[in-house]
């Protein structure tokens, strides 16, 4: 079973249709006045916490004074949080903050990014890769992909997302500057902008478990970090990425990055499944390399940011404007991507939508669902609990509802 | 299981930017059935590509897809100009779209030969002046 990170508090959740109307893939029900996720249809995309007026919502994370008890605690800030600050001169300030609130070393996401980028365009010279190559760094887009699209499960890129390569590097380099700590010792904090990430930290890639110890919120981080970085003391850190590293923290970033022209980036999960279909159905040529990020603006629309994400976005191009292209270059001669930054298995297809796993059974159920929406009125308001007409007749007839009498608009009548 | 299903669409032919539409909920139909994803694929490409044509040539149509225990059927109804050369318009590279369709990306030629392509059996029924109607299958097993 896939561990999610969207967690429900039942107390404040008014049952209002709010969520039931934004979740891409129908996976909310309201039942006995509150709302319940499918945990099967859920891609932790975070549109539920996003949208929700009662702030019944909101995404599991782990909290830093809970993690004490690593020795050697290393923060890894992905490169959306240098966007949450206003008049941020130097991502060094953010970089002792980290230091200042209790971590012990930095090891920045926006580093390892570079890398990947490196490794990216690498991986698209390979011959005989299916293309285009889609972007495997939003977790939401690969789950959804393995839930809707088994087509172009081939075409997601093969080598680990940024977070990972960052755990690896940032853990090699602890037991090098300290060659007294443990393994046990070491605690790889990701400071996460979205759920999603948090479910992919729980649950891996395929067969590839993640390296990172403990996830925590972005927004939490936030606050603690503001309340240093007040202080203005000179920092004695110094950010190791360029403008390639941070700009992966806004859609188009990492696209951008592979120096190749034919690319697509696309953010927004509406965008996304459009932009799926129209690869599925081979309509869009000549495209090497495809970006996608579900939330809006990339991951600085994330649900655990602070700042709107265009408000971060111009932030970080003032950021950026006067960084290197790249601090993080591969070697001249090397010409491959290293075997431990590839993931051998990529997630397998569950067909999550299937009525039954026989045919005909399957055909009766949809000639069913068939029936009974045409008897329904067909205006998709949500007050049986289903968030379509259609969702409803389906809910009827996979049993998950008592009958047609649930439907408010026809009792009416 | 001599029972079929049948999935109706109506292409609005006013409206280009909503072309595609139709393939896009019968894949999810299809998804529910459980049917195999590659055909899923085949069906949703021949569809869609059956769906530009008629936006384009015809002011939009009718779709049904007919599901039934070993095939599935596509049918393409309009009441658009028809096709005066049915073997003309098979070949790839030959289009009448109009330059503005053009520009957008479309009208390549390769609508009808990638709908042969991905389906196993293909009909076309046209009378200039009346209308096209194109039958499509594809097989389930």
């Amino acid at each position: 079973m896939y561990a999610h990170s969207v967690e429900l508090d039942v107390s404040k959740c008014t049952g209002c249709t709010t969520c039931l109307k934004h979740c891409p893939t129908e996976a909310i029900r309201i039942r006995d006045g509150h709302a319940v996720i499918n945990e099967e249809r859920c891609i932790d995309c975070g549109e539920c916490i996003r949208v929700c007026s009662s702030n019944a919502k909101k995404a599991m994370c782990s909290k830093f004074e809970h993690y004490q008890h690593y020795k050697w605690k290393i923060a890894l800030p992905a490169p959306s949080l240098y966007g949450q600050f206003d008049n941020l001169e130097d991502v060094d300030t953010v970089l002792q903050g980290l230091l200042d609130i209790g971590f012990d070393d930095v090891f920045e996401v926006a580093q390892a990014a570079e890398f990947v980028t490196e490794y990216t365009r690498l991986y698209l010279k390979t011959q005989g890769i299916k293309k285009p190559v889609i972007s495997s760094a939003c977790p939401v887009v690969v789950r959804l992909i393995s839930l809707r699209y088994p087509y172009l499960r081939d075409n997601l890129m093969p080598i680990l997302p940024p977070i990972e390569i960052a755990a690896m590097m940032a853990r090699k380099k602890a037991k090098e500057e300290h060659p007294e700590l443990k393994d046990e010792d070491i605690g790889l904090f990701f400071i996460s902008p979205c759920a999603a990430k948090v479910s992919y930290i729980r649950n891996g890639f395929g067969n590839y478990k993640s390296k990172i110890d403990v996830v925590i919120s972005l927004k939490d981080i936030y606050f603690k970090l503001l309340g240093v970085m007040k202080r203005g003391d000179t920092p004695n850190v110094s950010s190791k990425a360029g403008m390639i590293g941070i700009g992966w923290a806004s859609s188009g970033g990492e696209s951008s990055a592979i120096l190749n022209d034919n690319y697509l980036a696309a953010d927004g999960i509406e965008n996304v499944n459009k932009v799926l279909d129209a690869i599925e159905n081979g309509n869009i040529p000549q495209l090497e390399f495809v970006e996608l990020n579900a939330c809006t603006g990339g991951c600085v629309g994330g649900v655990m940011t602070i700042e709107n994400p265009f408000i971060a976005r111009t932030r970080l191009q003032s950021v950026r404007r006067y960084l290197p292209v790249s601090l993080n270059r591969l070697p001249a001669d090397m010409h491959y991507v290293p075997e431990n930054c590839y993931c051998s298995e990529l997630p397998t297809y569950t067909p999550i939508s299937r009525l039954s796993e026989n045919f005909s059974e399957s055909m009766r159920m949809m000639a069913q669902i068939q029936e009974i929406r045409g008897t329904l009125p067909g205006i998709d308001c949500g007050a049986c609990g289903s968030p379509t007409c259609r969702a409803f007749a389906e809910d009827i007839v996979r049993g998950n509802v008592a009958d047609i009498t649930q439907c408010k608009v026809l009792d009416r009548s | 299981m001599s029972e079929s299903l049948t999935f109706h669409y109506n292409v609005d032919g006013e409206d280009f930017t909503s072309a595609g539409q139709a393939s896009v909920q019968v894949k999810k139909n299809l998804r529910r059935l459980g049917i195999p994803p590659e055909i899923i694929r085949q069906v949703s490409i021949a569809m869609y590509e059956g769906e530009i044509n008629m936006v384009i040539h015809a002011g939009g149509g009718d779709a049904d897809v007919i599901v039934s225990e070993d095939k599935i059927e596509i049918i393409l109804a309009d009441h658009g100009p028809g096709i005066a050369d049915i073997d003309l318009a098979m070949q790839e590279g030959y289009s009448t779209a109009p330059d503005s369709v053009r520009s957008l990306g479309f009208g390549a030629g390769m609508g009808l030969p990638n709908m042969k392509r991905y389906t196993d059996e293909m009909t076309i029924d046209s009378t200039v002046g009346v209308g096209t109607t194109i039958r499509m299958v594809v097989k389930l097993q």
